[in-house]
């Protein structure tokens, strides 16, 4: 090493201040677009702002009263829970089309149980939130050790599910009086409560209780930032120490409580069981089009879970505000169509990390 | 003296290919070993065996006198060998601190740890502060950067950084001033001697000749899927040593030292 000159020796005087930029004036787009960046669920909490002013502008008192607001609260509260578990697993860059379908069989067990084998309905509600439970852990074996595409896994699972549904019901609605009559526990999350005008259900509550709660737990616990490392990167999670496998078997465990969840709040907000619920086939796409509308990304690990239940409230108030509007139906699905596709756009600029 | 980790016999296939092939592997206490090869010689593969990422077919590995088979590289890492990857294992959407606490996060003290799980995020993002500039990483700005937002230096500085903190029994490096500049490289290589001085033994793998003579103990020469010889750096020239991994020469004594 003789011939060398000691050119290392030369980087002995460097400066050991923290560097520091003039950030120059980004102008207001910019210093909005850094703001988008650090908080993603901004975009669409800006969205269902713009559409509740817009509807309240057109509609009046109509739209914005308490009674109106909360109503559709009531209506995205099954949506909004669905939501709530799709998030987890496409944080992870997975994917469950089997959300609705769970829910519905949850509800089926909760509601069969009580009313053909006599188990006390709390008993029953249990049993249903294991199902769910049990079914989450199915899919999540075969996605983190058999190695399966979790959409290839979920679609198979949607169909089993939703068929095991039918086959074990017979077909057989539970008529709301009667759950009324015999097991009122059943539809504990229906009970209402008025304030003002505004009625707010125990289910609503649990929606945004559970919001809040996932929120919490993905952002200050060390679990939820396994989650967005194995949805990030699942070998350097796993190089970095983080236990994959355990972290994709919560993920899809809890998934299927809380569409048992959804099912027992699927009870409370319709007061029968039917295992005809349109929830069972079209409850993953309206979850995914809540959770694409509130700026997670489908690639996993990135995004918040307020974003979603933001992206279920907007749908919620196109869906209540059109029809107040007197528009065709049709038209909710038009605007829905041209959000997703907006929010994804937004979602690629907010990216751009040099803009 | 025994060596603290030890390998013998330490085969690996992948379907035809044969990355690790009957390779032996010694580390004693305290010392700082190179391990150098040509491409594809099987360096990574045989460190990622030693170090829990890759599950050997046939050899047993030895820390510390016991006989040890990771299955993860989280089991290595309980057992107090750190390891920098080349591809870093980063999770890039996540901060600095964020990466740097992977799987060994820390809890707020009292109820809102016990009963919350609520992260200490102030007391890892001061940790993570205080590693990146004894490393004089005084280049990156802000902590809760995300890892995807610094340059390929940064970012080797930050897993760099990770291990030394972390490393209790053996601190592996596999090619750690690769991506670096010549000053960041000088501090990695300070670093280096640091970690030796606390006694902890390293295990360097690397192309960059220079830096193998001034701090490495010892040499392992790995050819072919095995260690050829070990030599020391008094003991012989660079060139000696690019000769015997590219098989240009062969060694006088196999196996020696």
């Amino acid at each position: 090493m003789s011939q060398t000159d000691n050119y290392e020796a030369a980087a002995a005087g460097a400066t050991t201040d923290v560097a520091r930029f003039d950030a120059g004036d980004k102008g207001i787009i910019g210093r909005f677009h850094h703001l988008l960046h650090t908080t993603p669920a901004l975009v669409p909490l800006i969205v269902l702002i713009a559409a509740l002013t817009l509807f309240g502008v057109l509609l009046g008192s109509k739209f914005f009263s308490p009674f109106a607001l909360t109503l559709i609260l009531q209506q995205v509260q099954i949506v909004g829970v669905l939501a709530a578990a799709q998030s987890l697993v496409i944080l992870t860059a997975g994917i469950d089309l089997s959300v609705g379908a769970i829910a519905v069989l949850c509800s089926v067990i909760m509601g069969q149980f009580t009313f053909r084998y006599g188990i006390p309905a709390p008993i029953a509600v249990a049993l249903g939130l294991a199902a769910g439970t049990a079914i989450g852990a199915v899919s999540g074996w075969l996605v983190s050790r058999v190695k399966l595409p979790p959409f290839i896994v979920t679609l198979g699972m949607w169909q089993i599910v939703l068929a095991a549904n039918y086959l074990y019901s017979a077909n057989e609605t539970i008529r709301a009086q009667d759950i009324e009559a015999e097991a009122p526990f059943l539809q504990f999350l229906g009970l209402k409560m008025q304030l003002a005008g505004a009625t707010f259900t125990l289910g609503v509550l649990l929606m945004i209780a559970l919001v809040l709660i996932l929120a919490y737990a993905l952002r200050h616990t060390a679990w939820g930032r396994h989650v967005y490392a194995v949805g990030d990167d699942p070998e350097a999670a796993e190089l970095s120490g983080v236990n994959v496998h355990g972290t994709l078997m919560s993920v899809y465990m809890l998934v299927g409580f809380i569409c048992g969840l959804a099912g027992w709040v699927m009870i409370g907000r319709f007061g029968s069981v039917s295992p005809s619920a349109t929830t069972g086939v079209i409850g993953n796409i309206q979850s995914i089009t809540a959770v694409v509308i509130g700026g997670i990304s489908l690639f996993g690990g990135r995004g918040s879970i307020l974003g979603a239940f933001f992206g279920a409230l907007i749908v919620g108030v196109f869906e209540l505000g059109l029809r107040m509007a007197g528009a065709n139906p049709q038209w909710t699905f038009l605007l829905i169509g041209a959000l997703i596709i907006g929010a994804v756009a937004v979602d690629q600029w907010i990216r751009k990390v040099t803009a | 003296m025994e060596p603290i980790l030890k390998a013998r016999g330490l085969v690996k296939r992948f379907g035809k290919v044969t990355a690790i092939d009957h390779a032996d592997f010694d580390l004693m206490p305290g010392e700082i070993l190179a391990v150098i090869g040509d491409n594809g010689a099987g360096k990574s593969s045989l460190i990622k065996a030693v170090s829990g990422a890759l599950t050997p077919d046939a050899g047993t590995v030895t820390l510390d006198g016991r006989t040890v088979a990771f299955r993860s590289p989280i089991e290595a890492r309980e057992a107090g060998i750190e390891t920098v990857y080349q591809q870093l294992a980063m999770s890039p959407a996540l901060s600095i601190a964020d990466n740097m606490f992977m799987g060994r996060e820390l809890r707020r003290q009292g109820l809102l740890g016990r009963w919350f799980r609520m992260l200490d995020k102030p007391a890892m993002q001061a940790f993570a502060r205080e590693k990146l500039n004894e490393l004089g990483l005084a280049t990156i700005q802000n902590i809760n950067q995300a890892v995807e937002s610094l340059s390929g230096g940064q970012r080797q500085g930050v897993a760099v950084a990770r291990a030394a903190a972390f490393g209790s029994k053996v601190v592996i490096l596999d090619e750690p001033t690769a991506a670096l500049g010549v000053k960041e490289s000088r501090r990695v290589l300070e670093l280096i001697q640091d970690v030796k001085s606390r006694g902890i033994p390293i295990i360097l793998i690397s192309h960059n000749m220079p830096h193998v003579f001034e701090v490495a103990d010892r040499i392992h020469v790995h050819r072919l899927g095995k260690r050829l010889c070990v030599v020391k750096p008094g003991d012989c020239t660079m060139s000696d040593a690019v000769a015997y991994m590219t098989g240009a020469k062969l060694p006088e004594a196999p196996a020696a030292a």
